[in-house]
Order: structure tokens, then sequence, then C-alpha cells
């Protein structure tokens, strides 16, 4: 199933909004309300929304477009034309790579794990996880189904255990054993938390110190997020120096919007998107898709 | 939390303060920038449309205090917007007669049910009563291991079972029966509103378990999409209200008031941290005035409010001093004085007050001031900014019209004439007197709807003494020590 048709049930109200543009053979202000509302309805926020339509409209002015479903495709296309050309591959240099996944609580971040490592360990690869939520009840125990699931081996500490170590163990043990890679999961935690971010800070530093290095460290952002999310983004960034995003949960009836925001203001570019609750149900993120199913359906 | 927003509001503030009017522009200016501050805030597009309409009409036909800046009423009315979405009073948790009482929660995945349930199993503990958690989130892997953890801290029971969901429900709740648990709380599995399957059963838990309560579990750090997340289920379950979690991050909860607004329902709780403690009844006034800050713009407010008042009486005194004092701004200082409470008390507190005190007192009271109050609201525009005109007929027509006599109006006239002589050469000579003095009672500046006619405005501040008029009760004293009014008497109540 396509990401497009995964995305079509929920995408009703946005594509009304878009099918209205459409239907007009002029180009007035109620055109850019309505892209506007479109925009900001998919969380894409006021800011990016009026940077968009600003460009969309200096081209429709130059090209002389007079038509809405001409508007419509600028729009399409300047999105899609901020979000090519960026490198969305996951980087595995040295062995063991090693990728750190953070969030906030609840995005997805061992369900993403367990996925990506579904991945890996198909594409050959040889995988541990590394069980460095030793806050969250039963985070281990959840983490150990996956690992199941995915043909991945685990590392874990005691309940409680500095996070830090439990990372580190998990890399020295999987380079002892000459594995390929390390996805080492993290509690969530609220970004506002400077204690909670510090430890984040320190799991990454200690990751470097052993026999591997860290070559992503992946802000895994649950599509229901909204402008929060670029908060979010620049917060753990300066932490523990974010290189991707993973949305998840874009199945629903959330568009994921802000990550144009986060991919515009802070460079960030989104490497995977979560699109069912199944093994196979993490892909790698198409711009070209993303932008289709934003404002295909419901026309 | 809610910092951003907070800003964004005193931004907008700054921008129009000292602004003398509010017209139809600057509505429409002060609304956009309200109406991006609710977007940043993730309040729904459709919420802030109908947020924006009743600010309009209210900002539009409302009338401008005097006592707030344009920009502050606006803010305020913005806010008593917010509040009346989130309803009035905390939500009241009541407990069933046929125990036990039970709370159903469901949610998205990962909005925070499993946690939710364990804090609520721990705030119904601390109110005396016997909970018992029963999972039935058999879809996340360990959900139910999680919530044995969690329940374990708290030592309260949990009741699951292999199986499907309903079931569990079903065989929890004759397990809270038979066990005596006076309140059973039953987690479910995050399930997206758009899978038919589970929504379905979700409804047919609901089915079984017949909710007291059925809370609707919302990440605060939610989008523009939480009003369609919440829709669907109150579609299904009938929703009581709402569950607001990770509220201690610096999400600004707009999310909250559109779900508050769309589904009509309030928010119960409020998760505010990790500990399992870190769960309290929410306070509605409270989203609200976090949303704007009202902390800072209370303050803010108050300190407009004062700075009206020394700003009214500097130009009431200026005015004195031009010799372009009104009698509005006579019947204003004269409510000034009655709000600070029994005037002899008042003039009590004036160093050097002699025998006047005494002689003033007398004729100075409600009464009094009642009568000249009435007069000078009998008088036209005209006549109060010039008392000149004012000829026979016209004090023939203000005695009737204030049910007071000829001779009455005659002597207020007169004296008012007087006065504002005296005053014009005080200001003149530039008599030294009293600098500042503390600020005034603060219902004095609310009046005033009774009919003030003559602008008022910011006017340069004399430092000079400054008097009000004289009172006395008869022809003898043509005004008092300009120093007995001064516009500084001690505050006798707050």
């Amino acid at each position: 199933m396509s990401l497009r048709t995964r995305l079509g049930s929920a995408r009703e109200a946005l594509g009304t909004r878009l099918a209205d543009v459409r239907g007009r053979d002029e180009v007035d202000a109620a055109t850019w309300d309505k892209l506007e509302e479109a925009l900001i309805l998919a969380d894409v926020g006021v800011a990016t929304s009026t940077a968009l339509l600003a460009r969309v409209r200096e081209r429709a002015g130059a090209d002389g477009v007079s038509d809405g479903a001409d508007v419509v495709d600028l729009l399409k296309a300047e999105i899609i034309g901020r979000l090519d050309g960026v490198d969305r591959s996951l980087s595995e240099r040295s062995s063991p790579s090693v990728w750190l996944f953070v969030g906030v609580n609840g995005v997805g971040k061992t369900t993403t794990i367990g996925r990506l490592g579904h991945l890996r360990v198909s594409a050959g690869r040889s995988v541990v996880f590394a069980a460095g939520d030793t806050y969250r009840a039963a985070a281990v125990d959840q983490l150990v189904l996956w690992a199941g699931r995915a043909g991945a081996t685990v590392v874990r500490g005691a309940e409680g255990a500095d996070p830090s170590s439990v990372v580190f163990d998990a890399i020295e043990h999987a380079a002892a054993q000459g594995a390929d890679l390390v996805l080492a999961d993290t509690a969530g935690r609220v970004h506002t938390r400077r204690n909670l971010m510090d430890e984040l800070a320190k799991v990454r530093r200690v990751a470097e110190k052993g026999a591997g290095s860290v070559t992503e460290t992946l802000l895994v952002l649950d599509a229901t997020t909204g402008q929060n999310g670029l908060v979010q983004a620049r917060q753990f960034t300066e932490a523990a120096d974010v290189t991707g995003l993973v949305l998840t949960k874009l199945d629903g009836s959330a568009r994921g919007g802000i990550v144009l925001a986060v991919e515009g203001e802070l460079g960030i570019p989104v490497k995977f998107v979560g699109v069912g609750e199944g093994l196979d149900d993490l892909v790698p993120f198409d711009p070209g898709d993303f932008v289709e199913a934003l404002f295909e359906m419901g026309e | 939390m809610f910092e951003n927003l907070t800003n964004r509001f005193e931004g907008i503030l700054r921008n129009i303060r000292g602004k003398g009017r509010l017209g139809a522009d600057e509505v429409e200016e002060v609304l956009r920038e309200i109406r991006v501050a609710l977007l940043d805030a993730d309040v729904h597009l459709g919420v802030v449309r109908t947020l924006q309409d009743r600010i309009r009409e209210r900002a539009l036909g409302e009338e401008l205090s005097g006592v707030l800046n344009p920009g502050q009423q606006v803010v305020r009315i913005v806010l008593e917007e917010l509040t009346g979405i989130l309803g009035g009073a905390t939500m009241p948790i009541t407990f069933a007669s046929k125990p036990p009482t039970v709370v159903l929660l469901a949610g998205l995945q990962g909005s925070g049910k499993t946690t939710a349930s364990a804090k609520l199993a721990l705030w119904f503990k601390a109110k005396g009563r016997n909970p018992l958690l029963v999972g039935a989130d058999l879809a996340r892997p360990a959900a139910v291991e999680q919530l044995r953890t969690l329940a374990e801290r708290i030592d309260v029971p949990v009741f699951s079972q292999p199986g499907d969901p309903v079931s569990v429900a079903a065989a929890g709740l004759v397990e809270a029966r038979r066990l005596g648990r006076d309140v059973l709380i039953c987690d479910t599995a995050g399930r997206l509103a758009i899978d038919d399957h589970l929504m379905a059963e979700v409804a047919r838990i609901a089915g079984v378990l017949e909710p007291h309560y059925t809370f609707f579990v919302l990440d605060a750090m939610t989008g523009q999409d939480a009003v369609n997340v919440a829709g669907a289920f109150h579609q299904r379950l009938e929703l009581d209200a709402v569950v607001l979690t990770k509220l201690d991050g610096d999400a600004r909860g707009g999310a909250a008031l559109s779900v508050s607004q769309v589904v009509g329902r309030p928010i119960a709780f409020a998760s505010t941290g990790e500990a399992l403690e870190d769960l309290e009844p929410f306070h509605p006034g409270r989203l609200a005035s976090r949303i704007l800050g009202m902390g800072d713009i209370e303050t803010l407010i108050e300190k407009a409010e004062e700075a009206f008042e020394a700003e009214q009486a500097e130009a009431a005194a200026a005015r004195m001093l031009e010799g372009t004092f009104t009698l509005d701004d006579f019947l204003e200082q004269l409510r000034q004085i009655r709000s600070m409470g029994p005037v002899g008390d008042v003039m009590q507190m004036v160093p050097g007050m002699g025998q006047q005190v005494r002689d003033v007192e007398a004729e100075l009271d409600e009464h009094r001031i009642n009568r000249i109050e009435g007069i000078i609201h009998s008088m036209t525009p005209d006549e109060r900014t010039d008392p000149d005109v004012i000829d026979g007929s016209r004090r023939a027509r203000i005695a009737a019209g204030s049910g007071t006599q000829v001779s009455e109006v005659s002597r207020l006239v007169r004296q008012f004439r007087e006065m504002r002589t005296v005053m014009k050469q005080m200001g003149g000579s530039g008599s030294k007197g009293r600098g500042r003095g503390p600020k005034r009672g603060r219902k004095g500046k609310r009046q005033g709807g009774g009919g003030r006619t003559t602008p008022r405005g910011p006017v340069k501040v004399p430092k000079e003494g400054l008097a009000l008029p004289g009172l006395g009760g008869d022809d003898r004293v043509g005004g008092l020590d300009p120093g007995v009014f001064g516009r500084g008497p001690p505050r006798s109540q707050g």
C-alpha cells in the first residue's frame, strides 16, 4: 500500500479546501486564504505557510497564472522543491555504527527502533538494541518483544540504571560480537527538563567513547504534534545534535506539516515515516509522496 | 508553559499601548495578531475564527472604560472568551452510589493513557478510595507490564488477562465487585480515530463497563488534528472530560482549548510532570490565564489603573491651573474623595488641617455630594465646561432637573467660579505645594459613566500642589485651603 493510499481517509478536510481552490478559474484573495487555511490545518504553521505562499504568489504573478488548479500545482512544486535534493539516507560508517533515538514521551521511539531494526536485519545487518530507556516501566520488555520480531539482540541494564552506561555496554557488546549496528533507545523526555536533556547529552557523549561511533541521532516526532514540534527539534538538537527526523503515526488524521518548518528552519531532514502499526510500516520519506498525499485527497 | 504566547500578547500590548482609541482598523490589526498567536499555540483554526468574531464584536461594541488602555481592554476580552470556552470551575468528581465508580480512558497512541491511569489511581487513593486498575491495552507490547509496574509503586491491584480487551473489561468489572474495590480505572490501547475496527472495539468496552466517567487523554503538544480526533472519540464514546498530559513541557496547550470548545466538555485533570503524584484537577481559569500570561497582565492592568488615576488627576489639576477646570472635573474629584471613605477620616490624615476641616466636615457629607452630583448631571455639556452661560432660566431648569433649589444651583456655580479663579491665580503664581501623593483609592476611577461630557486625557503634569474647589456650605468660604483636597490624600482604604 502506498503512503498516499494509507493517508487517504484522513485527508478530506484539507482536500475540500484545495478542491475549492482548484475549481475556481480566477485567483483572488479567497484563493490565498483557502490555501493558507489548508496549510495551517496541516500543522505547517503560520510562519512557514506565509513564506510558502509569498513565494507561490510571486511565481504565480511572474508566470501570469490565473487558474486555481495551477496555483495548487505551484504550491506543491514549491514544497517539493524545498524538500528535494536533501540527503535522507541513514549513515553507517564505522563498525559498529550507533543510531541514537530521542524524543518526547509517547512519540514511538521504541516502536521505531523495532521496525528500523527489522529493516536493517532484513538488509543483512547484524543489529543490537540498547535498552537505554531505563525510566519508563516495562520499556525494556517492549524493546525485547520488538527485538524478537526484528531478529536483533538486546543489551539491557538494571531498571533505573544510568542510560549512558547501558548504551556504552551495548556498543562494547556489539563490537565484541562484530555487529554492524547499535540502535539505542532512550527514555522519552520533555525537552524543557534541563536535567533530562543533560542526561541525554551525556548519553550522546559516552556513546562516542567506546568502540563505535554515533552516526545518526534521530528525533522521533509524532505527526499529531503541533507547533511545539519546532521547539522540540531545536532543544533536542542542542542537547544531542540531531541528524534526522522520524515522523511517526502518519497513518492517522494528522498531517505532520510541522516537519516542513523543522526542515526549513533547522535544516534537519525527515528520514523515515511511520505509516501503520505493522512491522513493515516504516518507510523512507519521499517528498513527492508526502506532498501528494498532503494535497491530493478529496479532490 | 505557554511562555511564548504570553510574550506574544505582551508584544501586542506594547504595540497598541498608548493609542488613545481603538478604531475598527486597529481592532482588525489586533485580531490578526491574536489569530497568529492562537494558531501558534495550536488552537484550531475554526476555534480561532469563532474567537475572532466574538472578540471583534465585543471590542467594537464595548465602551472604552478609560481605565485600561484599549489594548489591555482587548486582552481582557480575549481572556474572558478563553475562560468562557473552558467553562467555569474545576470539574467535580462524584462517586457512584452503587460502586464501583467506573472510569474509562481512551485516546491516541502515546498520549499517555497508561501513565494517566496510574496517576488517577493514586489520586483516587489519596481521596480514600480503593481503585482497581484494569489493563485492557493488549495491543502495545508490554503495556500491561507497564501498568503493573506503575501500580506496584502505588500499591494498587491490577486486573488483566490475555484474550480480547472487551472481555478483559467485563471480567475486570466482576473482579472489582468481588474485591470490593470502589473505583475501577480502565486503561485501553491507543487507537487512531479513523480506525473503525478499533473505535468500535472501544465503544464495546464502554458498552460493558458503562463508565461514569469517560476521559479522553490528550497530549498537550497536539496540533490542529486534536479536534478531529476528539470529535471522533466523542461520537463513539460520549466523552465526559479531557485529561491533559505532558503539560510540563512548553507546549501552549491550544489543543486543549480547541477540544474543550468543539466537544463541549471540560478538562478534568492535567498531568504536569513525570512523577505519579503529578496529576491535578484542572483549573480552567488557569489555562486561560496561562495562555494569556494573566499573572503579568494582571499586574499590567493594575499598573495601568494606577497610572490612569494619576493621569486623570493630573489632567484635572492641569486644567484647574489653566483655569479650564470643568464641573465634570469637579464632580470626579468629589467622587474620588467619596470612594476613599468617610470624608472626616480622610481629612484627619491630611497634615496641617485646622478649623476648616471641622467646618467643612459638617457640610461635606454623602447627602451633599449627591445633591452636587445631581445638579451637575442636570447641566448640558456646555454648561459644565463654562458655567458662565448659566442664566436665570437655565438655573431654573437645572434646579428642576436635579430636584434642588435654584439658590443651591447658584451657590454651586458661584463657588465653582471663584474656586477656578483662585486656582488659575495659583497656577500662574507657581506656588509650591506638596509633591506627588500616594495613590488614590482604586474605586474612584471607574466612575464617570454617569455623564461625563468634557474630554479627559493626558495633560502635562504640574508638579505644584493641587487642590479641589471649596465645598463650604456657605458664602463665607470661597474655597478651601488648596491643600485640603490635594491630589494626594492618604489612602484610607484599599
